[in-house]
């Protein structure tokens, strides 16, 4: 009976069809970012991973470069099954919206000179910059409740993408490395969760 | 295919870009209206965001806006090798970082790396927030709409989906 408390003897593995379904599932469903949907499908309703080792992977998923939700199906494919289940999730993740997508693109190069449509278009735009704003303005709050060299950095690279418009290359050449100086010397002037 | 060919622009370009989103595909979006609108002129601005707001509409990754800039410029050969390019190197950065990273869980350089990177993606995600806006926002009822759902959407746990279908009825009615 003690091995029911364990968290570990609850989770299942799943078979190769079984995480490409999920990461379908899971693409399909994901309006606005995926990641919700990644949680609860493969946290509380299959159980393959616990708590923590979701957040971990996900971690990680999210320090490195490219799409968070994209990186996180290829780490957690090749922790459940190696290579073979790398590529599964990813095709599951990128399969499906994939196929919607370029249905859409096919229709918007039809009817995207419509009157009707643009002005949806121009709504539905203006609303999504605003959930972008909010983005930034929730993960600023953790940031910038002590004056420190995040916000100087978040600031800096703010300024030379957002309003000096120069290539994010350049921009990430040099803020990065000095980002990574700093966060070595002063570990305290770091987000505070 | 030859070097000016479109599908080799579209490859090198996501290719790299795939590289240094760091933090998301959200963080690379002022860097390809400034490459795709500004530079090589693929799409205009409101092309640009029309297409953001598509991927926003249909389920799936953000990342999807890549496919169809691709689409835009080449048709489905474009769609497949932009969005190919954008997951391809990072997915194979990610199969080798799931087999060692947690092996260095407690490194100092590790922590610090983690560190660093955050305050660089906020301030890229500031970035994107802007150039959307401002290229999204081109008049006083548009601007109008976007500050309301920045306060909805930091206030209440409202479905974007709710908000996507206000706006887009409100410029249907020809409000904006």
């Amino acid at each position: 009976m003690t091995d029911l408390a364990e968290p570990d003897s609850t989770l299942v593995r799943p078979s190769l069809t079984e995480l490409f379904l999920a990461f379908a599932h899971i693409a399909v469903s994901g309006f606005g970012g995926a990641l919700p949907w990644a949680r609860r499908m493969i946290v509380e309703r299959k159980r393959w991973m616990t708590a923590e080792e979701f957040n971990e992977d996900f971690a990680l998923s999210q320090f490195l470069p490219g799409p968070n939700v994209v990186n996180f199906s290829v780490v957690f494919g090749a922790r459940i099954a190696g290579a073979p289940g790398a590529a599964v999730a990813f095709l599951g993740l990128m399969g499906p919206p994939m196929v919607i997508v370029t249905i859409i693109a096919v229709l918007y190069a039809h009817y995207g000179d419509l009157e009707v449509l643009s002005r949806i278009l121009s709504g539905v735009g203006a609303a999504a910059a605003g959930l972008i704003i909010a983005m930034t303005i929730k993960m600023a709050k953790p940031l910038f409740t002590q004056i420190g060299w995040p916000a100087a950095i978040a600031i800096l690279a703010f300024i030379g993408v957002g309003l000096v418009r120069w290539p994010l290359l350049p921009v990430l050449a040099v803020l990065a490395p000095a980002a990574f100086v700093l966060a070595w010397l002063f570990p305290a002037g770091s987000v505070k969760r | 295919m030859n070097d000016d060919s479109p599908l080799t622009a579209l490859a090198t370009y996501f290719g790299l870009l795939s590289l240094i989103a760091v933090g998301g595909a959200v963080t690379a979006i002022p860097d390809m209206h400034r490459y795709a609108v500004e530079t090589v002129h693929w799409l205009n601005d409101r092309q640009f965001t029309d297409s953001f707001a598509i991927a926003q509409l249909s389920p799936g990754p953000n990342v999807m806006i890549v496919a169809l800039i691709g689409y835009h410029v080449a048709g489905l050969a474009g769609a497949a090798v932009a969005t190919a390019a954008m997951c391809g190197p990072t997915c194979v950065v990610a199969y080798f970082a799931a087999q060692t990273w947690n092996k260095f869980k407690a490194a100092r350089w590790r922590i610090a790396l983690q560190a660093a990177l955050v305050p660089v993606s906020l301030g890229l995600i500031g970035a994107s927030a802007f150039v959307l806006a401002r290229a999204a926002d081109k008049n006083i009822a548009a601007a109008l709409v976007t500050v309301a759902t920045v306060v909805v959407a930091v206030f209440t746990r409202i479905s974007p989906l709710w908000l996507f279908a206000v706006a887009g009825l409100l410029g249907l009615s020809g409000w904006l």
